[in-house]
């Protein structure tokens, strides 16, 4: 009985026939797929995919309605995340499951499955970080921590179970590129180890750098399997879409017209309890252009917005001028009237009220531009023919005006809003994490759309997080650290590894500092 | 003589901030497992009322305590299934709570009111409190002891065990707790069941200890008290100790001022002082925000549901 000499490794872990439904929905259907040990292998898709889906069923916390999983060669049943663990597999959470209020080391604790002995466990932390050499003071509580050091958290709490699988989550969706490339080392010498490595992404390049082997999902389908470093970014990308790749199209010269929002020696204080002081920011931004502002979350991209949006006035009405008028100490509805529209990045409960129909949602905002409260009175007609327009011109899937913001999965919630304040053709508009979780054809329809604004004569301000968005669309960049904003420098001027490190330079991040 | 007077204000001064202490460590457990439960004042009169309808009938105060805890998380799961099964608004049901168990404590009172029973007695043998000095140590019941060992206990419990800060996890953020694995659930429920156990015994303490009859709210919105208490102590155990303390002195400052022959003073403004005390200490919380809501449980009052 001699195994057949092709089968050099068995798989560390085989999907055969998953298939799970929701109502109304088959979020997987028939997906296979091996991981062997050593490998790093790819899941790509688009958001509604069914990427989520399927590794929350080889995590154990969805159960697959069909199919097998085989683990090392066995068949396995995996009822629970415990079970998962068990067996060996570890995952790092998209959105990390972490305690802001608690320490490093208490935070590794819950994520074990057994009591341990602090201090015990305190050496063992200590251990892995210097053998890969990971930043991280264990004794600081979380919500000091920048993004990058709150997934060491994830990926040492991961390491200390010995995983001999690795699910890795849109792992770097928030990390600035020093740290992407820190995460790769660490990911590679985890694999190097004979760990195998599933990883979550949409973006492309990352994976032809990083990964072996790549599976593709389509609406709940394996569309293809291939080898990334071989297969074209551009047909990958067409793959996970499902249609050819829409380019953005830039019209005549940007930036050349008047001042149109000016912001100068803006300083608020941060919210409490974990807020960021802004501190002297000053920028302008001229009709026709994009300006972008990058910068690793939780450095007052929030606090910007809300200074600039007017919910929160700022220290002087001629900190913020609009086309020449100080604007300053004005509300959000009188900044709207006068033309400066925002999007701020949470999407329920703050652009949007969860509870109400789009319609509603529509006249709260738009209710300062557009005629749709005429005598203090809602015009219905017109605030659905308002809606209608929004629903139509984004491809916004949804039932109706009469559906609940609540209703509609994040993409889709966010081309609504997106469209209500472009709809509404603001002087400048301001808005921050515009493609937040919306799938690529759609995110491209929205930047298309942003670019367009800035053509017809508004000044546009994108806060962003995802580089290569803000390099897509931007005409200029600065940064925002710490609450304070860097000087704005032409995008074609500047290489990745130079915003990388203005984005994460003064932040502590540096390598240096915690070594 | 002066000695004699000092002990006896103290001993007042222990035994009124005993079940305000008892009630509002249960609540801070409660509420660090990301529970708000508005109903402490029901919870302590349902233990109230079962505890003296049980040391009547059977003439032990023993049995009485114990039958008060068991009421106490009788109408706590009350509370838990509606908040946590049924997801039902936290406040609203605890304020419901409350207004029924005024109500159920009256109905089942009713046959008791006017009897009487005997006091629940120091626990220590009487030869170690001979001495005043020695009496305001030795000289208190079983119930103001397990106060304060419970204080330690629970202080213990949430900083140094790991049950203690899983349950913290889950009032910091249940979601995540959900999602690393741990029953945010049953956690919950066996929080404010906990909650109910010390709010029961509170309730007993008024009408087993303090004055040994029932009469119809007899806790006289101490439950409120204990609330507003938890959060003057910031959600910690040791200034919980000290707040309770600091409420019990203003609490018996009536019956000083009485014994010390203060006439010019009306004793209904003496009477006010410990809920004057109560919105001051909250409108003093709430202007320091910062470190209040640092120390609150981030996810304390809102419903959780597994998905």
């Amino acid at each position: 009985m001699t195994q057949p000499p092709d089968q050099t490794v068995r798989p560390r872990l085989a999907l055969s026939g998953i298939s799970k439904s929701f109502p109304g929905v088959k979020a997987n259907e028939d997906i296979s797929l091996g991981v062997a040990p050593g490998e790093i292998h790819a899941l790509l898709g688009e958001n509604g995919a069914g990427k989520s889906t399927l590794v929350k069923i080889i995590y154990g916390v969805q159960q697959a309605d069909a199919g097998t999983i085989a683990w090392d060669g066995a068949p396995v049943s995996i009822p629970s995340p415990k079970a998962a663990r068990r067996l060996g597999i570890g995952m790092v959470f998209q959105h990390f499951s972490l305690f802001d209020a608690m320490t490093v080391i208490e935070n590794i604790a819950l994520g074990l499955d057994e009591a341990c002995d602090t201090n015990e466990l305190k050496g063992r932390v200590a251990a892995i970080l210097e053998s890969y050499s990971l930043p991280l003071d264990p004794e600081r509580e979380v919500h000091t921590l920048s993004v990058g050091e709150r997934q060491r958290i994830e990926i040492v709490r991961c390491l200390l179970q010995n995983p001999r699988l690795l699910i890795m989550d849109e792992p770097t969706s928030v990390l600035t590129p020093q740290e992407v490339d820190k995460l790769f080392g660490t990911l590679r010498q985890i694999a190097s180890q004979g760990c195998a490595i599933l990883y979550i992404s949409h973006k492309l390049h990352e994976i032809k750098a990083l990964c072996e082997a790549a599976t593709i999902l389509r609406a709940g389908r394996v569309v293809a399997t291939c080898d990334p470093r071989v297969e074209s970014t551009k047909r990958m990308a067409e793959l996970m879409i499902g249609a050819e790749l829409r380019q953005i199209e830039h019209g005549g010269s940007a930036g050349a017209g008047p001042v149109r929002l000016s912001v100068s020696a803006l300083t608020l204080p941060g919210e409490p309890p974990f807020g960021t002081d802004l501190r002297a920011v000053a920028f302008e931004a001229r009709a026709g252009e994009i300006l972008g502002i990058a910068g690793v979350a939780g450095n007052g991209q929030s606090e910007l917005l809300t200074a600039l949006s007017g919910e929160r006035p700022a220290n002087t009405a001629d900190a913020v001028t609009l086309d020449g008028k100080p604007v300053g100490r004005l509300d959000a509805g009188a900044r709207r009237a006068l033309g400066l529209c925002c999007v701020p990045e949470e999407r329920n409960g703050h652009a949007a009220v969860p509870d109400f129909s789009l319609a509603d949602n529509a006249v709260l905002t738009a209710r300062h531009r557009l005629p749709l409260t005429p005598l203090g009175m809602i015009s219905t007609g017109d605030v659905k023919r308002f809606a209608d327009s929004v629903i139509k011109r984004f491809d916004v899937r949804t039932t109706g005006t009469a559906a609940l913001a609540r209703s509609l999965s994040g993409g889709n919630l966010q081309k609504f809003i997106m469209g209500r304040e472009i709809g509404q053709t603001p002087g400048v508009l301001v808005v921050c994490q515009p493609t937040w979780g919306v799938d690529a054809g759609a995110a491209a329809a929205i930047r298309q759309e942003l670019v367009d604004l800035a053509e017809k004569g508004s000044a546009v301000v994108v806060i962003s997080q995802d580089l290569d968005e803000l390099l897509e669309l931007a005409d200029r960049l600065c940064v925002i650290n710490e609450g304070r904003l860097s000087a704005p420098r032409a995008v074609a001027s500047l290489g990745i590894d130079e915003i990388g490190l203005m984005m994460g330079g003064v932040h502590g991040e540096s390598e240096v500092a915690h070594a | 003589m002066t000695t004699a007077i000092l002990v006896s204000i103290l001993m007042t001064l222990i035994a009124a901030s005993t079940p305000i202490l008892l009630a509002a460590l249960g609540e801070l457990v409660t509420e660090k497992a990301g529970v708000l439960n508005l109903g402490v004042e029901g919870m302590m009169l349902c233990g109230a009322v079962a505890g003296f309808a049980v040391a009547f009938s059977t003439g032990s105060t023993m049995l009485g305590l114990l039958a008060a805890m068991v009421a106490g998380v009788a109408t706590a799961m009350v509370f838990a299934v509606l908040t946590l099964s049924l997801t039902a608004n936290q406040v609203a049901t605890g304020l419901a709570l409350t207004i029924f168990g005024i109500g159920a404590s009256s109905l089942i009172g009713a046959g008791f009111v006017g009897r009487t029973i005997t006091r629940l007695d120091p626990v220590l043998p009487a030869a170690l409190s001979e001495h005043p000095l020695l009496r305001a140590i030795f000289g208190h019941d079983i119930v103001v002891y397990l106060s304060l060992a419970l204080v330690l206990g629970v202080s213990l419990f949430l900083r140094r065990t790991r049950p203690g800060l899983i349950l913290r996890a889950v009032g910091e953020n249940d979601a995540s707790a959900h999602a690393i694995g741990y029953p945010v659930i049953a956690i919950r429920y066996a929080a404010i069941a906990f909650g109910g156990a010390l709010a029961g015994l509170g309730g007993a303490y008024f009408s087993l200890a303090l004055t040994p009859m029932w009469a119809e709210g007899l806790t006289a919105g101490r439950g409120w008290i204990a609330l507003a208490l938890v959060v003057f102590a910031a959600w910690r155990p040791g200034r919980l100790l000290l707040g309770a303390y600091l409420f019990g002195s203003v609490m018996t400052l009536e019956l000083q001022a009485k014994a010390a022959g203060i006439t010019w003073l009306a004793p209904e403004l003496l009477a006010m002082t410990p809920y004057l005390a109560t919105i001051a200490v909250l409108t003093m919380m709430s202007l320091g925000r910062k470190t209040g809501r640092l120390n609150a449980p981030a996810c304390l009052g809102k419903p959780f549901s597994a998905s």
